[in-house]
């Protein structure tokens, strides 16, 4: 973490907190979760990121989460990649699939809407904006208007939270305490 | 369908206009990615276009201009949320022109 106020900043409360993590969870506390109590009064995303990625959806979790992966994947977040790669593996109960998605979205195991979805996602991460014939190959797949909207939640949760992730620079946790993170965020989610 | 809207009218606010241990016009002007002078310049453009680039260099030259901690973690968020934003909100615009247009052909 570059600064040191993401690690021992926190309020005392805080604290003692982090510290009742570590003891039940048996693991460090992965970085994501140390900004995310970091005066939430001033960033506090955390809300529209739960609502983004747990609130009632078409996408199922797991494909939210596959998204977030995608994206994170295009902004080169290596600790984001790591996190929700895990638990959208472990939502479908399918970790290759989830690999073979970030390798190559084009062959894929994954359905047609969720794969014009992920391109769509991709290119708007990669080049910053989105033609509106672009939006209509989306919706020629299938895909609905909700869901592509439920989609760009996702996405902007995920091109404010890797940014962070990269800027502070988050370490990438032991692949033990990457699958208690991915096990509390299907349990708990991010709130 | 998931409902962030006003989730995230409420971050936006957040970050630009309530107490922070950072200038209002520093903190639009990270959000905005426009009119910065070095060293902040750098580092704010980075977190908008190339994040992953960022080095401890950038955050150490900012901080010896002057910048705090605090003042750094919040020039930050709002340098992600603004990037994140305008992506969203050109996407949402796309959206609605293409559902729009496929409603008037009907």
């Amino acid at each position: 973490m570059r600064l040191e106020i993401l690690d021992r900043g926190h309020r005392l409360g805080t604290k003692a907190l982090l510290a009742l993590i570590r003891l039940v969870s048996r693991q460090p506390v992965v970085d994501a979760v140390k900004l995310a109590f970091y005066r939430p009064d001033f960033y506090g995303g955390s809300d529209l990121t739960h609502e983004a990625m747990r609130g009632p959806s078409a996408w199922s979790i797991g494909d939210r989460e596959l998204m977030a992966a995608f994206v994170s994947k295009v902004n080169e977040s290596q600790f984001c990649i790591a996190a929700h790669s895990a638990t959208s593996g472990l939502w479908y109960g399918d970790h290759e699939k989830v690999v073979a998605t970030l390798a190559e979205v084009e062959t894929a195991p994954i359905d047609e809407p969720l794969r014009a979805t992920l391109r769509m996602l991709g290119k708007l991460t990669r080049g910053h904006s989105i033609d509106p014939d672009e939006m209509g190959a989306v919706l020629a797949e299938g895909v609905s208007r909700p869901q592509i909207e439920d989609a760009l939640a996702v996405c902007l949760a995920f091109n404010i939270t890797d940014r962070l992730a990269e800027a502070f620079d988050f370490s990438v946790a032991s692949p033990a305490a990457m699958n208690a993170g991915a096990r509390h965020l299907l349990k708990r989610g991010y709130r | 369908m998931t409902d962030i809207t006003q989730l995230h009218r409420a971050l936006v606010a957040r970050v630009l206009d309530s107490d922070g241990t950072s200038p209002p016009g520093l903190r639009r002007a990270a959000f905005d990615n426009a009119g910065l002078s070095e060293p902040i310049r750098t580092l704010i453009e980075k977190v908008a276009y190339r994040a992953y680039s960022v080095t401890d260099d950038d955050i150490a030259a900012v901080r010896a201009a002057g910048l705090t901690e605090d003042q750094i973690f919040e020039i930050v968020v709002c340098a992600a949320i603004g990037q994140a934003n305008r992506q969203y909100t050109s996407a949402l615009a796309s959206v609605a022109n293409a559902t729009g247009e496929r409603e008037g052909r009907r």
